[in-house]
């Protein structure tokens, strides 16, 4: 295609944190040995929790429905080791809450549900995005959303591209690096798989060139498949290029409307876990139980690539990692700028965990000093808000303003943040305002 | 309860982990450092006096920083963030260098105490604290603050000692002087262009040097302290302004030229472009702002230059631009991504 000749693909805007991937880059994807017991929780995607179908003193199976999903909007939940179910409760989850999660003690004979793949060339495009629903795939790059919703696009926004996420622009993670090198024509695969559900034109996968061994492998990799309309996006290492708004302005020129979704403009973005664990759901009729998670920062020992069973305590993974836990003051699921700390680490490896990162730094809980107006943040805004004067708006509860000032167009990159010479928490009050302004917004609709 | 404590107590945040290395204290210890070459040269050129008069003013405004910090506004001891070490520096460069002691104290307490500590301090002033204490002392010492002496090995106005005998005044107000007068020799301006460019001028303390104050921009550049986006178009509309209104007559003759090089060259510009009008917190945060609030600069600096009662009009340009900041930040808001029309 013809975008390969416009040399490095970008947005405007956009900050360089150190890459920090050295560590992990060139170490292969290993298997993490499942725990002795795992806490599976059935929300881990966005929307309606899954509901359980199995109870207390249960035997499970690899693969076997743990919890069905709970609406449209929702993903089923699979087990991800054979054994009893020691009790379906509230527990640890990373987002700090105690959710409803089923608890398993491994019986360590991994055994499996028979599981069988579909035809999908011959089959409908609804027959793969129903199995894709029943597989339980949800956005593997951290956005949790399950896939199949969108899959299913309504019929007056057809979708003309797809494009695939490989730019892995959060510094530290190296998990989707390492399937695009072992795992390549299975995520090509997959994109065909994705492509044909979605019956788009087109499809790019859109790669940041700090991973030249990536780029070369997939382009080497598509043209020996000789696959049609398929082809690899080069994009500028700069943070937030892998966010979806700016992967689509990058890879199409186009814009996503201020409140609108990708397929307003014809396009939907998949992370390129995503499309692997399509192509196994799809290929193999294997669910989702199980993902690759970078697992590195400054206290752990060995940093890695792990295969790891979803439901597996973040602690099992950083003590295979020989994590020195007491250097360690902050622990991360994801990637440094936009991750979640986590309060404990009891909480479990979920669908969207992409990476875990142990830090032996912190960051100022609010500011260290008043805004000083340099207008660095406006300058490494993606969405070109005024991260400063909404901060402001906020600090003074002006919601009304920082609506006017497009507060919830905010992505929260955190690059703002990460400029910032005041180290304010300038995230913290985006959330804030976000939350303020949407509250607000429903309380007029429900006046009038 | 006490043996439910956890054994490893986790920092929790909202994301970014990560921060880039920059701070408040580094950028202004950056700008500190940046202007140590004018210092350096305002030393050779007029002494230890120099010296004293920036000792008095970082001692002044330190003091005044952290009297009103710890004991008015209980923010505890903010000197830390070396903001009124730039200040107390910025102020002294501005300063002739046989002002009183005294005066310099004065005009240290005023910038620090009412034109940045009552505001709420470093980030809340909405004027430029150097310039506003420059201002005052203005106001209140109008002879002190104008009496200038030549620079060691060189003359007040930067002519040559032969053409020097008959003005005896700041190269600006020798020029001034002459074109009201109608004996304007552009030739005889262009004379003093090297001594201009070196520093060896009378002026205030550490405005005179423009081969050192760019010295020191060059390293806030190198650092992103300060941007292009204001030096460039204030001083490149005072040149473009002084050009276009040379007096000469002309727009091509090398006369016409040696105008508004010897503007740019003279007086607060460079001081006041580099250093003054860049400062962070009384500029504008957008691209466009940046370039809008430089260009009044400009305007207002070659209007007063050219037709006001004072030869020099930097200091006040900036104060002036200073007030509309908020109204050009309102006014220079970037379009944001995505406001697009929806496709069909």
């Amino acid at each position: 295609m013809l975008f390969g000749l416009f040399g490095k693909l970008s947005f405007k805007g956009g900050v360089h944190p150190p890459h920090h991937k050295h560590s992990t880059q060139s170490v292969p994807i290993q298997e993490l040995p499942p725990p002795p017991a795992l806490v599976i929780p059935l929300s881990q995607h966005l929307g309606a929790p899954a509901a359980a179908v199995v109870k207390k003193g249960d035997q499970v199976k690899i693969g076997q429905v743990l919890a069905e999903a709970g609406g449209f909007v929702s993903a089923p939940v699979h087990a991800s080791v054979s054994g009893k179910v020691t009790g379906v409760g509230a527990s640890p989850h990373p987002s700090g809450k105690h959710v409803t999660a089923v608890e398993i003690e491994n019986d360590t004979t991994d055994a499996r549900v028979d599981f069988s793949g579909i035809n999908w060339r011959e089959d409908a495009p609804q027959a793969i995005v129903n199995r894709i629903a029943d597989a339980g795939i949800v956005g593997m790059g951290g956005a949790s959303f399950p896939s199949h919703v969108k899959l299913s696009p309504p019929s007056n926004k057809p979708i003309d591209t797809l494009i695939l996420n490989g730019a892995e622009c959060e510094p530290y993670l190296t998990a989707d690096h390492r399937i695009m090198l072992e795992q390549t024509d299975a995520i090509i695969l997959g994109m065909q798989i994705l492509k044909k559900a979605l019956n788009a034109h087109r499809v790019f996968i859109g790669i940041e060139d700090n991973k030249p061994d990536a780029i070369a492998k997939l382009e080497e990799a598509i043209r020996a498949g000789s696959y049609e309309n398929t082809s690899v996006a080069r994009l500028r290492a700069k943070y937030p290029q892998g966010g979806e708004k700016q992967l689509i302005q990058a890879v199409t020129r186009r814009q996503v409307p201020s409140g609108g979704l990708p397929m307003d403009v014809g396009c939907v973005v998949h992370n390129v876990g995503t499309a692997l664990a399509v192509w196994d759901a799809v290929i193999n009729g294997v669910p989702l139980y199980q993902r690759v998670v970078t697992v590195t920062g400054p206290t752990v020992g060995k940093p890695s690539n792990l295969l790891v069973r979803i439901g597996t305590p973040v602690r099992s993974v950083l003590e295979h990692c020989e994590t020195d836990l007491d250097r360690t003051k902050k622990v991360i699921m994801g990637g440094p700028m936009m991750g979640l700390a986590l309060p404990e680490i009891d909480a479990p490896v979920v669908k969207s965990t992409s990476g875990i990162l142990a830090l032996d730094t912190t960051t100022p809980a609010v500011r260290a000093h008043d805004c000083i107006s340099c207008g660095n943040c406006v300058k490494a805004c993606p969405i070109h808000l005024m991260p400063s004067v909404l901060g402001k708006l906020v600090d003074r509860e002006m919601y009304d303003d920082a609506d006017r000032y497009n507060v919830l167009d905010c992505i929260e990159c955190g690059s703002c943040a990460y400029v910032c010479p005041s180290k304010i928490n300038l995230v913290h009050f985006m959330k804030l305002g976000k939350y303020h302004v949407t509250a607000a917004r429903k309380a007029a609709r429900k006046k009038q | 309860m006490a043996d439910e404590i956890p054994q490893h107590r986790l920092h929790l945040s909202t994301s970014p982990h990560i921060r880039y290395g920059d701070s408040v204290p580094s950028v202004m210890l950056s700008v500190v450092l940046a202007l140590v070459p004018a210092l350096v040269a305002s030393i050779v050129f007029f002494g230890a006096r120099s010296l004293a008069l920036v000792t008095t003013c970082i001692v002044s405004c330190c003091a005044t920083e952290w009297t009103i910090s710890v004991f008015f506004l209980k923010k505890g001891n903010t000197l830390g963030d070396f903001s009124a070490l730039v200040t107390a520096m910025l102020l002294a460069f501005n300063l002739p260098p046989d002002l009183p002691w005294w005066m310099a104290a004065v005009g240290s307490v005023f910038a620090i105490g009412v034109a940045k500590m009552v505001f709420g301090g470093l980030g809340n002033n909405f004027i430029n604290p150097a310039l506003a204490g420059r201002a005052f002392l203005m106001a209140s010492y109008p002879a002190a603050m104008t009496a200038f002496r030549a620079p060691r090995g060189g003359t007040l106005s930067g002519l040559p000692q032969s053409i020097d005998g008959i003005t005896s005044a700041t190269p600006l107000k020798t020029f001034a002087d002459a074109m009201a007068s109608g004996n304007f020799e552009a030739l005889e301006f262009q004379l003093a262009l090297p001594d201009l460019f070196l520093g060896k001028v009378g002026g205030c303390i550490g405005e005179t040097s423009v081969l050192a104050l760019l010295l020191g921009a060059t390293i806030l550049w190198y650092r992103r302290a300060i941007g292009f986006r204001i030096p460039v178009s204030y001083i490149g509309t005072v040149f473009v302004l002084f050009w276009l209104f040379n007096g000469t007559g002309s727009l091509v003759t090398s006369e016409a030229l040696i105008v508004p090089i010897f503007h740019v060259l003279s007086g607060g510009l460079m001081l006041g472009a580099l250093f003054m009008a860049t400062d962070m917190v009384t500029s504008p945060i957008t691209p466009i702002g940046k370039i809008i609030f430089g260009t009044g600069c400009g305007v207002l600096t070659f209007l007063i230059r050219k037709f006001g009662g004072y030869p020099e009009g930097v200091s006040y340009s900036i104060l002036l631009m200073n007030l509309v900041v908020p109204l050009i930040d309102r006014y220079t808001r970037p379009r944001i991504y995505g406001k697009v029309e929806k496709r069909a």
